[in-house]
C-alpha cells in the first residue's frame, strides 16, 4: 500500500523542485490534450514554450513578455500576503478594473491637459486608490458582519465588469468617437500616457512598478515585522494573536495591499498598452495571477520567475492559436492544469510517500 | 496457576530514527489492574496501540487468552474483547450521550433500547448518567462517562486507559476508581497508564515500568513509595523543587470583578474575579478543565480585551492593553497549548523566540527584525532551559512536548517579566523536566515576580504555589494558604460536589 507520511520539517529542496516539477507535468498532460484535439502535441508545446522567445518571429514577441508579466507579477505579489495570511482575495481582476477605470477617470477628467508631472502621478495614485477602494468592500464586510471574503471578492469581479462596460458605453465614452463603444484612447494622450520607456524592450513604467514590488515584497517579508506577523496569522492565528496581531487589521491591510497593487496594474495597463477603457479591456490577468501567486511559491523572487513563465504561455498561446488553430479555451485548459498539478505535488513539500504496511504512528 | 489474560513476548517496535519498544515483555492476569509506567517517550503509548491494532509491531507476540493476538485495526482489537478510553474524548459536542454511545458501536441497537442499556450499566457501577443529554453540556468527568460506558457495552475483556484521571477532580477520581474496582472484581482486566503515582499505589495490583522503550522493572505498587516508582522511571534520583521563603512584596497584579464572556462557544464565561498577587507570590490557580482557564488566560495576557480597571499591574489599569503593550509593562504569559497558541508549529525557534519576546528583548527595530538577537535568545532558552534540540533553526513541532513547554516556559521566564502567568506549564511533560520548569517558576518568584499558575495538577500546585484558589465555573473562590490544606478541602473548592448526586433525571 502507498501511504502519505507527514514530514518532520517541510522539505526545502521539494519546494523548490515542485514548480518545476509541475510545470514538466502540465507540458505532458497538455501535449495529451492537444494531441486528442488533433494538434501535433510536441510542436504545440514548442510553440508555446519556445517560439515566442527564439522563434522565426521572436523579436516581435519579446517585448510582449515584460507587458504581460508586469501586470500578473505586480497583482500576485499583493495577493502573496493576503494567501500567505490565509486572507483569500479571489476579486483581483474586479480590482484591476476598478483601478483601470479611475485611473483614466481621473486623466479624463483632466483631458486636455500639459501636465504630465501632475497627471500621471496622480493617475498612480487614483488607480491604486480604486482598487484599494473596491477591495475594501469584502475587507469591511468580513471585519464587520463575518461575511466570507471569497465570496464577496469573487463576486465584486462581476459587478466591477458591467461598471467596465457601463464606463466604455457611457460616462468614459469618447465624445469624438462617432459612437463607437470605448473611451479617448489614451496612447494619445501624451500627459497620461504609460509609454515604453525604451523601445522595442516592453518597458513600461508598470514594469519598474512590478519590479519595485518584487523587492520591496521580499524585503518586508524576510526582514520586517509585517513580513513576520503575516506568516504567523496565516500559520497560527491564536499564535498571531497571541504576538499582539490583531486579526481584523490584518484582514484590511492585506486586502487593501492586494487590491491597491492590482488597482495599480489595471491603471499601468489602460494608460498604456491597452489604451482604452473597453468592455474587453479585462483579459484574466486578475485570475491567472492567483496561480502566478502559488507556482511563485508566495515567495516574491519565486512569482517573478512565474509571472514571466505565465506571460509566456500568453504569448505562446495566442501564437499557437494563430499557427494551429488551438482553441482558446485549451490554451486556458493549461493554464489551470498548471495550478492544478502544483497542489498535487505540493504534497511532497510536507509529506512523503511510503511503500509499504500501513502504519498509525 | 491460571493462564494471563494477555501476555506481551518480546514486543519490539522501531521508528525511524528511534525504537520505541525493545523486547517487550509482561503479562496481564484477568481481573488485574495493571500500571503502565514511563517518562513521556518511554514507550507506553506504541505499547498499548500495538495492543489495540493501531501500530503493528515489528517482532515479538502477543496471545489473548492463550490465542495469537495479532489485530490489524481497532476493530479486530475490540472483537477480540480490548477497549480503549484515551486521553482526548472522542465525542461529538452537539449530540446527546446516547447518539454518542451509538456512533461508537460496530451494530447499535436502536436509540429507545440502547438508552435504556446506558440507564442500566451506569446504576450498575455506580456512573450517573443521563442518555438525554447533550454532550456539550456535560462537564469532563461527565464525558469520560460516556466513554466508559460505551466501553462497557461491549463487554470488554480488558479495558485501556490513557491518563484517565488528568481532567478530573479528587471526587470524581474516586467515583471512578470504585467503579473500576468493580470491573475488576467481575473479572475485567484494566491497562492503566498514567503520571499519577499516588493514584497508582491506590489502584493498581502491578507495575510495569519502561524508560526509553524497555521494560526496566516492575512492582507492586502498594509496596513501594511513589518516589520509589518515579525514580525507576527516570533513572535516577528525582530533584524535587525547593524554594525559599517567600516575603510577600508589594502588589503587582489586581484583578477585580473581571467579568467577560468566552470568545469560543460552549466556553466559560469569566465571573466578577477579583484576586490581588503579590511580589514574589506564586498564587496557584486549580479547576477542572474548561472552568475559565482558558479565558482566565487570555484575559491576564491581552488576547480578549476587557474592562480597562478589571486588570491592573502596579495598580495602572490595563484591561484594554494589547498583548504587546502588557508585556512591555511587564506581564509575559505562556498559554496552555504549545502549539498552534504559545509557539507556531511551522516556524523555526528563533521565529518563535521573536514571536512573543520581541517587545521586551528590544528585537524590533524601525519595524525591522533583529534576526540575529532572535536567534541569540533563542540559542539562551535553549542552553538555560535544556531544550534538546538540534538548533534554534529547527521549527517548533519537530520538539517533543516537554521540550517545546520548556521552550515556551523559559521564553517568558528569560524577559524577566514583573508579572508572569502560566496555564498548565508542565502538562504531558516528563518528571524531570516538570521539576525544572518548576523550579524556575520558583526562582523567576524568588527574585520578585508575581506569579500565577493556572493547573490541573493538584499535587503540582500544592508543590509550588504559596496560596491556592479554585476555578468553578468562571468564578474564583477566595485565595487561602496553600500550605496545611487537605485533599479533601481542595476538592470542595473545586467545587467537586457537582455531579456526586445520581445524574439529574430528566423526565
Amino acid at each position: 500500500m502507498i501511504t502519505l507520511e507527514r514530514r518532520p520539517q517541510p522539505s526545502r529542496t521539494w519546494s523548490f523542485l515542485s514548480p518545476l516539477l509541475a510545470v514538466v507535468v502540465t507540458m505532458v498532460a497538455g501535449g495529451i490534450v492537444f494531441a486528442a484535439l488533433g494538434k501535433p502535441p510536441v510542436e504545440a508545446i514548442r510553440t508555446i514554450f519556445w517560439d515566442p522567445l527564439f522563434g522565426d518571429f521572436a523579436g516581435y514577441f519579446r517585448p510582449q513578455l515584460l507587458v504581460k508579466a508586469a501586470p500578473l507579477i505586480l497583482i500576485a505579489i499583493g495577493l502573496s500576503f493576503g494567501f500567505r495570511a490565509g486572507i483569500w482575495n479571489i476579486g483581483a481582476e474586479g480590482q484591476y478594473i476598478m483601478g483601470a477605470l479611475f485611473g483614466a477617470g481621473f486623466a479624463l477628467a483632466f483631458y486636455p491637459s500639459e501636465a504630465r508631472w501632475l497627471i500621471f502621478p496622480l493617475m498612480i495614485v487614483a488607480g491604486t486608490l480604486g482598487g484599494l477602494l473596491w477591495a475594501m468592500i469584502p475587507g469591511i464586510l468580513r471585519v464587520r458582519f463575518k461575511t466570507n471574503e471569497i465570496l464577496v471578492s469573487l463576486m465584486l469581479v462581476y459587478v466591477a465588469d458591467f461598471l467596465l462596460d457601463a464606463m466604455a458605453l457611457g460616462l468614459l465614452r469618447n465624445p469624438e468617437g462617432m459612437g463607437f463603444p470605448g473611451s479617448r484612447n489614451l496612447q494619445q494622450y501624451p500627459a497620461a500616457h504609460n509609454a515604453e520607456l525604451i523601445t522595442n524592450t516592453g518597458m513600461h513604467w508598470g514594469v519598474i512598478a512590478a519590479l519595485f514590488a518584487v523587492v520591496t515584497a521580499y524585503i518586508l517579508l524576510s526582514r520586517h515585522i509585517f513580513g513576520f506577523n503575516v506568516r504567523l496569522a496565516g500559520q497560527s492565528p491564536r499564535a498571531a494573536a497571541f504576538a499582539g496581531v490583531s486579526a481584523n487589521r490584518m484582514v484590511l491591510i492585506c486586502l487593501g495591499l492586494s487590491g491597491g497593487l492590482a488597482g495599480m496594474a489595471g491603471m499601468f495597463e489602460v494608460a498604456g498598452p491597452s489604451g482604452q477603457v473597453l468592455a474587453s479591456f479585462n483579459v484574466g490577468y486578475g485570475f491567472t495571477a492567483i496561480i502566478v501567486a502559488f507556482l511563485g511559491r508566495l515567495h516574491p523572487l519565486g512569482i517573478l520567475l512565474a509571472g514571466l513563465l505565465m506571460a509566456l504561455t500568453y504569448i505562446g498561446g495566442e501564437l499557437a492559436q494563430m499557427n494551429l488553430q488551438l482553441p482558446r479555451s485549451a490554451i486556458q485548459l493549461f493554464q489551470g492544469m498548471l495550478l492544478f498539478f502544483l497542489l498535487a505535488v505540493d504534497v511532497m513539500t510536507n509529506f512523503r510517500i511510503r511503500f509499504g504496511r500501513r502504519e498509525v504512528a | 496457576m491460571t493462564r494471563p489474560l494477555l501476555a506481551l513476548a518480546g514486543l519490539t517496535k522501531a521508528y525511524p530514527g528511534v525504537i520505541a519498544n525493545r523486547d517487550v515483555s509482561f503479562e496481564i492476569e484477568q481481573g488485574e489492574v495493571h500500571a503502565l509506567l514511563g517518562e513521556n517517550g518511554a514507550g507506553k503509548s506504541t505499547l498499548v496501540k500495538a495492543i489495540y491494532g493501531l501500530v503493528k509491531p515489528d517482532s515479538g507476540a502477543m496471545h489473548l487468552d492463550g490465542k495469537p493476538h495479532e489485530p490489524n485495526d481497532p476493530k479486530a482489537a475490540r472483537a477480540a474483547g480490548i477497549t480503549m478510553i484515551f486521553q482526548h474524548f472522542s465525542l461529538f459536542d452537539a449530540l446527546t450521550v446516547a447518539e454518542n454511545v451509538a456512533l461508537g458501536m460496530e451494530n447499535p441497537p436502536p436509540l429507545r433500547d440502547l438508552s435504556t442499556r446506558i440507564r442500566e450499566v451506569s446504576d450498575q457501577y455506580g456512573l450517573p448518567l443521563d442518555p438525554t443529554r447533550i454532550v456539550g453540556d456535560l462537564s469532563a468527568g461527565e464525558r469520560q462517562r460516556v466513554e466508559i460506558i460505551r466501553c462497557l457495552l461491549q463487554d470488554p475483556k480488558l479495558l485501556i486507559m490513557d491518563e484517565p484521571t488528568s481532567v478530573l477532580t479528587p471526587q470524581e477520581v474516586e467515583i471512578l476508581f470504585e467503579t473500576l474496582r468493580k470491573l475488576k472484581a467481575e473479572g475485567t482486566a484494566i491497562l492503566y497508564i498514567s503520571h499519577k503515582l499516588e493514584e497508582i499505589r491506590a489502584l493498581c495490583d502491578t507495575a510495569t515500568i519502561l524508560r526509553l522503550g524497555e521494560v526496566v522493572g516492575d512492582c507492586v505498587p502498594r509496596d513501594v513509595s511513589a518516589r520509589e516508582m518515579a525514580e525507576m522511571m527516570v533513572g535516577g534520583t528525582l530533584h524535587v523543587p525547593e524554594r525559599e521563603a517567600g516575603r510577600a512584596g508589594e502588589v503587582l497584579l489586581t484583578l477585580d470583578g473581571l467579568s467577560a464572556p468566552s470568545p469560543q462557544e460552549f466556553g466559560m464565561p469569566l465571573r466578577d474575579i477579583s484576586v490581588e498577587v503579590r511580589a514574589g507570590q506564586v498564587l496557584g490557580i486549580g479547576g477542572v478543565a474548561g472552568n475559565g482557564q482558558d479565558e482566565l488566560l487570555l484575559a491576564l495576557s491581552g488576547e480578549m480585551a476587557v474592562a480597562p480597571d478589571m486588570v491592573r499591574l502596579r495598580d495602572r489599569p490595563i484591561g484594554r492593553l494589547s498583548t504587546n503593550a502588557r508585556r512591555a509593562l511587564g506581564l509575559c504569559a505562556a498559554p496552555e497549548e504549545r502549539l498552534g497558541h504559545a509557539a507556531a508549529p511551522d516556524m523555526t525557534l528563533t521565529e518563535n523566540a521573536a514571536l512573543s519576546g520581541k517587545t521586551r528583548k528590544h528585537l524590533v527595530k524601525n519595524g525591522f527584525v533583529d534576526w540575529n538577537g532572535a536567534r541569540d535568545f533563542a540559542s539562551t532558552i535553549i542552553d538555560r532551559f535544556d531544550v534538546r534540540t538540534p538548533g534554534p533553526g529547527n521549527v517548533a513541532r519537530s520538539l517533543s512536548g516537554g521540550n517545546l513547554q520548556k521552550f515556551v516556559i523559559g521564553r517568558e521566564i528569560l524577559q524577566d517579566p514583573d508579572v508572569l502567568v502560566v496555564n498548565q506549564p508542565t502538562w504531558g511533560v516528563d518528571a524531570s523536566a516538570a521539576a525544572a520548569i518548576r523550579q524556575a517558576i520558583l526562582d523567576l518568584a524568588a527574585e520578585g515576580t508575581a506569579v500565577v499558575v493556572i493547573s490541573q495538577d493538584l499535587d503540582e500546585l500544592m508543590e509550588i504555589a504559596d496560596d491556592f484558589a479554585a476555578l468553578n465555573e468562571g468564578r474564583l473562590s477566595p485565595p487561602r494558604p496553600a500550605k496545611g490544606l487537605t485533599i479533601e478541602e481542595v476538592g470542595l473548592m473545586l467545587g467537586g460536589a457537582h455531579d456526586m448526586e445520581v445524574a439529574h433525571v430528566v423526565a
